[in-house]
C-alpha cells in the first residue's frame, strides 16, 4: 500500500489524561521524596548499570508519573540496589528505599 | 481608560506597519503551490484597499530555502538579499514586505546580523558593487504580508460579502490558524503578538466572523523543515511532525486551517493524502479532509471572489463541503477551466481521501 519511499513514525506524544497515576499517586503517599527529584541525573551518572543496561533512577521515576509501567520495570529489573544513588543525590532522596517501595506498591498484584 | 496590565503588556508584542507605499517581493514557491495568493493579495491592497504597491520584475529568491537546507554560507544570502534592498531603493520605496515567511525571516535575521556587526554590511556592500555596481539602502520597515491584511482585517470585514460562520445553524466555522516558524519564532519582537501569543491570523478570523481553536499541537512545525523535506530518505519526519498535528487538532472538529507560510498550506494539504492512502485516516468529515486555505484566499472567499478564480482547485483537499457550509456560490462545471474558460483536464481522483 504504501509506495512513498517513507512511513510515518509512531507519536511519542503521551496522553496523561488517559494515563493511570493511582499507583504513582499511591507511591507519592508513602515515599513523598518521589517528587521531590529535580532530574538531574547525578543517579543515573553513578549507576553501575546503567552503561550496559540503560537503568536510570530518574528516567524510571518519570516513566512511572507518565504511567508507562512496562518500561520503568524494564530499566528496573537491571538494579543491583547498590546504593550508590542514594550516595551522589543532591536532594537526600533514599533512591534505594524508593525502589524497594515501588517494587512493592507495583508488584502488589502480581504477589496476590 | 486606564492603560495599564494587559493592555501595557500587550502593547509590547506589538509591531509598527507602515500604511501605504510597500515595495512587495514574492515568494518563489507559493506561485507554483496555490497560484492564485499572491496575485489576490495585489488585488486586495491596490483595488479594494485602493494602497500603492509596487513590484519589480528582476526580484529574485531571497536564497532561504539554500540557506535552510544548509547549502549555501550566510554572505552569499546576504548579497543576494542586497541585491533585493538596492531594487527597492532604485524604485524608490522604504517599505519592504515579503510574501513568504522565510523570507521575511531570512531579511530579519540579515538586518539584525548587520546591526550586531557593522563590519560585515560593509563587506556585503562591496561585494554587491563588484558583482553588479549596485547600492542600497536598508528599508525603514519590514513587515510580513499577512502584516498587512491584518491591519485592514476590520476594513476587508466591513466590505465582506460572506463572514466565517454556518449558513445553516449561525455558528461560527472553527478554524485552525497555523503561523510559519520563521514568522516570530527567531525573532519574536518582529511579529503581531510574538512567538508566545501570534495573533496575526487570529486577529483575521476572529474579524471575519469564525472561532480560533486552541489545541495542544498549535505552535508545532507543519513538518516541512527545509532538509527533512528536501532530503527523501528525511520525509518520514516531516510527515510525521504533520501527523502529529492533525491528531492533535482532530478531537476538535476544525473546518478548516489558514496559514500565512508558503511551505505551510502546501504540506497540511498534501500530507493528508499521503496519510489517507497510508493510513486509511481522514480528518475532516465524512471522509473529505479540512481544507488548507492561505490568508489572501479566504480573505478572496469573504470578499466574494469566486473560488475558482482563487485558484482552489488546486488543493488537494476539496474545499467545496467547505463554501457549501458558508454559502459561497459556485459552478462544479468550471472547477478544471482556465481564466479563458480553456479546459485544464481534470486530474486522477485518490481513493483514500474524498475529492471532486
Amino acid at each position: 500500500m504504501n509506495a512513498f519511499g517513507f512511513k510515518l513514525s509512531p507519536s511519542s506524544a503521551i496522553n496523561l489524561d488517559k494515563a493511570d497515576r493511582s499507583k504513582f499517586d499511591e507511591l507519592c503517599s508513602i515515599e513523598p521524596d518521589a517528587v521531590r527529584c529535580m532530574a538531574c541525573g547525578s543517579c543515573s551518572a553513578t549507576c553501575p548499570a546503567s552503561g550496559f543496561s540503560g537503568m536510570s533512577v530518574r528516567k524510571v521515576l518519570l516513566c512511572l508519573q507518565r504511567g508507562k509501567e512496562e518500561e520503568a520495570f524494564k530499566m528496573m529489573s537491571a538494579c543491583m540496589l547498590c546504593g550508590k544513588c542514594t550516595m551522589v543525590c543532591p536532594r537526600g532522596i533514599n533512591t534505594r528505599h524508593l525502589i524497594l517501595s515501588v517494587s512493592r506498591i507495583y508488584n502488589k498484584e502480581e504477589k496476590k | 481608560m486606564i492603560y495599564q496590565g494587559k493592555q501595557k503588556i500587550w502593547s509590547d508584542y506589538q509591531k509598527e506597519i507602515p500604511d501605504d507605499h510597500w515595495y512587495y517581493v514574492r515568494s518563489c514557491i507559493r506561485q507554483n503551490f496555490f497560484p492564485a495568493s499572491e496575485k489576490m493579495f495585489m488585488e486586495i491592497c491596490r483595488n479594494v484597499l485602493g494602497k500603492d504597491i509596487h513590484e519589480n520584475e528582476h526580484h529574485t529568491t531571497c536564497g532561504g530555502i539554500a540557506y535552510h537546507c544548509d547549502t549555501i554560507p550566510q554572505e552569499t544570502v546576504m548579497t543576494i538579499v542586497a541585491r533585493q534592498f538596492a531594487l527597492m531603493t532604485e524604485a524608490g520605496y522604504e517599505n519592504y514586505v515579503a510574501s513568504c515567511i522565510t523570507s521575511f525571516g531570512n531579511y530579519t535575521e540579515i538586518l539584525e546580523t548587520w546591526h550586531e556587526f557593522p563590519e560585515l554590511e560593509t563587506k556585503i556592500r562591496e561585494l554587491l558593487w563588484k558583482a553588479c555596481r549596485k547600492e542600497f539602502k536598508k528599508p525603514k520597515y519590514l513587515a510580513h504580508s499577512s502584516d498587512l491584511i491584518y491591519k485592514f482585517r476590520n476594513e476587508i470585514a466591513e466590505k465582506a460579502k460572506f463572514r466565517l460562520v454556518d449558513k445553516e445553524t449561525g455558528e461560527p466555522l472553527r478554524v485552525v490558524e497555523h503561523i510559519g516558524c520563521h514568522y516570530a519564532k527567531m525573532f519574536p519582537s518582529k511579529g503581531i503578538g510574538g512567538a508566545e501569543y501570534p495573533y496575526v491570523l487570529a486577529g483575521m478570523i476572529e474579524s471575519w466572523g469564525g472561532n480560533v481553536i486552541d489545541y495542544p499541537e498549535r505552535r508545532h512545525c507543519c513538518g516541512y523543515g527545509f532538509r527533512q523535506y528536501h532530503v527523501k530518505a528525511n520525509r518520514g519526519y516531516s510527515i510525521s511532525n504533520t501527523h502529529k498535528k492533525f491528531e492533535s487538532m482532530e478531537p476538535y472538529k476544525p473546518d478548516m486551517i489558514i496559514t500565512n507560510c508558503p511551505g505551510c498550506p502546501y504540506f497540511l494539504d498534501r500530507w493528508q493524502y499521503v496519510i489517507a492512502e497510508m493510513e486509511g485516516k481522514t480528518y475532516g468529515q465524512n471522509g473529505f479532509g479540512i481544507p488548507v486555505l492561505t490568508y489572501e484566499e479566504l480573505a478572496g472567499l469573504v470578499l466574494g471572489y469566486d473560488p475558482w478564480d482563487l485558484g482552489l482547485q488546486l488543493h488537494q483537499v476539496a474545499v467545496e463541503p467547505l463554501l457549501d457550509k458558508i454559502g459561497i456560490e459556485y459552478n462544479p462545471e468550471d472547477k478544471y477551466k482556465g481564466v479563458d474558460k480553456k479546459d485544464l483536464m481534470r486530474p486522477e481522483l485518490p481513493s483514500g481521501i474524498k475529492c471532486f
